[in-house]
C-alpha cells in the first residue's frame, strides 16, 4: 500500500538563512539539506545569491553557493552540459538537470530538492543503488545466439539504427523514474520508466536475438504493468525522450506476440 | 548505513503536478466513484421492485439538493471516465505520446466531460 506521508525521520524542518550583503540583483535559493552525521531531520536552507556575479544556470548558483557561501552543501555534478546526468534534482517542482535549467525559468524563490521519493545520502545526493540494479536487471547489452559474420561486425541498416537512436540517448539521470508516482509507491517491484526505456532500446535492436526472453522478463503485473500512462516521465525527461511511448510500444509487442 | 535509516526525499508535497498527472489520478477517482454509483443504481432498481412507497422514498431522497449534487457528481464521473478511457485506448494503440499531444488531449477530455455534464443536466 502506498505510504503518502514522509516517515518521521524525513520530515523537513526550518533551516538557516544566508543573506547576500551589498548585492543589487538577488535571487533566493531554498535548498534541501540533510547531514547524515548530525542525526537531525532534513531542513531547507535559504541562500541569497548575487546573480550579477553568477552564471545563468541553477548549477552555476549551486556551485557559487558551495564556493562562496556554504562549503558543506553537497551535490553531484560533472559535465555541466546535460550529457552526464549527475546533477539531476527537483527544481521548482519538476525533475531536471541543474546544469541545463536556467535560473530565469523560475519566478520567485528557486526551490531545490533531491530527486523525489529516494533515500537521501546527503543534501541533494540520492542513493541510486536500486535504480542502477534495475537497469542491470534488463540486461542492457547485445544478446545473440547466431555467430557473428567472420569478416565483419554485425551490421545495421540506417533504418535499423534509427529505431534505437532515441532510446539510446538516455543518460540514466533518473529524472523520469523519480517523477513517476507508480515508481514512488512500487519502486521495489516496478522497473520504472528509465529501465523500461532501456529494455525497449534492446527490444527494437535488430541485431539482438533475445527479444522473446526480454519480453518474458517484462511480462509481469509489476515490472512493466505498473505503468498507468501518467506521463510524468515524458514530461520530465531533460533529453526530450519519450519513455511513456517506449513502454506503450513494449505493451503492444507483448499483445502482438500472442497472435 | 542501511537505507531504512536514510531519510526519504519529499515527493507528493513538492512535485508540481503536470495536467496529465492530475487527470490520471482523476481517472482513478472517478472509477472508484462510479463503482459506488452502481450500488446506488442497484438500490434504485431494488426500490422500484419493492413497491411504490419505497420507490417514491428513494426518488425523494435523490431529488433533494444533496442527492442532486451526488447525481451531478456521478454524471461528471461517468462522462470524464468515458472520455479519458477513450484517451487511454488511443494511447494503448501507440498514439498521442508527444508532450504537446498529451497536454492537449488532457484539456480536451476535461472540456468534453464538463460540457457533456452540463448538456446532460440541461436536457434531463
Amino acid at each position: 500500500m502506498a505510504e503518502f506521508r514522509l516517515p518521521k525521520n524525513s520530515r523537513i524542518r526550518k533551516g538557516k538563512h544566508f543573506p547576500a550583503e551589498g548585492a543589487t540583483n538577488v535571487r533566493r535559493f531554498a535548498v534541501y539539506r540533510y547531514d547524515p552525521d548530525s542525526g537531525e531531520n532534513p531542513r531547507v536552507d535559504t541562500y541569497e545569491v548575487d546573480t550579477d556575479n553568477c552564471g545563468p544556470m541553477v548549477l552555476d548558483a549551486l556551485i557559487k553557493i558551495k564556493n562562496e557561501i556554504d562549503p558543506t552543501l553537497t551535490f553531484r555534478r560533472s559535465c555541466r552540459e546535460g550529457i552526464c546526468g549527475s546533477c539531476a534534482m527537483n527544481i521548482d517542482g519538476g525533475n531536471t538537470l541543474a546544469c541545463t535549467r536556467s535560473i530565469d525559468d523560475t519566478r520567485g524563490d528557486v526551490k531545490i530538492y533531491p530527486l523525489p521519493h529516494m533515500p537521501v545520502v546527503k543534501d541533494l545526493v540520492p542513493d541510486l543503488t536500486n535504480f542502477y540494479a534495475q537497469y542491470a536487471s534488463i540486461k542492457p547489452w547485445l544478446q545473440t545466439r547466431t555467430p557473428p559474420p567472420p569478416d565483419r561486425e554485425r551490421l545495421q541498416s540506417k533504418e535499423d539504427q534509427e529505431l534505437i537512436n532515441e532510446p539510446s540517448a538516455c543518460i540514466l539521470c533518473a529524472c523520469c523514474s523519480t517523477s513517476c508516482p507508480s515508481y514512488w509507491w512500487n519502486s521495489d517491484r516496478y522497473l520504472g520508466p528509465a529501465a523500461l526505456l532501456a529494455a525497449y532500446r534492446w527490444l527494437v535492436d535488430t541485431r539482438d536475438e533475445a527479444t522473446g526472453e526480454r519480453l518474458d522478463e517484462l511480462e509481469d503485473p509489476f515490472r512493466l504493468y505498473r505503468c498507468h500512462t501518467i506521463m510524468n516521465c515524458t514530461q520530465a525527461c531533460p533529453k526530450d525522450l519519450n519513455p511513456a511511448q517506449a513502454i506503450a510500444e513494449t505493451k503492444k509487442m507483448l499483445v502482438a506476440r500472442r497472435y | 548505513m542501511s537505507n531504512t535509516e536514510r531519510p526519504l526525499s519529499p515527493h507528493l508535497s513538492i512535485y508540481r503536478w503536470p495536467i496529465t498527472m492530475t487527470l490520471s489520478i482523476l481517472h482513478r477517482g472517478t472509477g472508484l466513484a462510479l463503482a459506488v454509483g452502481f450500488l446506488v443504481l442497484a438500490a434504485w432498481l431494488v426500490s422500484a421492485a419493492a413497491g411504490t412507497v419505497e420507490y417514491e422514498e428513494f426518488t425523494a431522497l435523490m431529488s433533494s439538493p444533496f442527492g442532486r449534487l451526488l447525481l451531478i457528481g456521478w454524471s461528471f464521473a461517468f462522462f470524464y471516465h468515458l472520455a479519458n478511457g477513450i484517451r487511454h485506448l488511443v494511447w494503448d494503440a501507440g498514439h498521442g505520446f508527444e508532450k504537446r499531444q498529451a497536454n492537449r488531449s488532457a484539456w480536451l477530455v476535461l472540456s468534453v466531460a464538463i460540457v457533456a455534464t452540463i448538456i446532460f443536466w440541461v436536457l434531463a
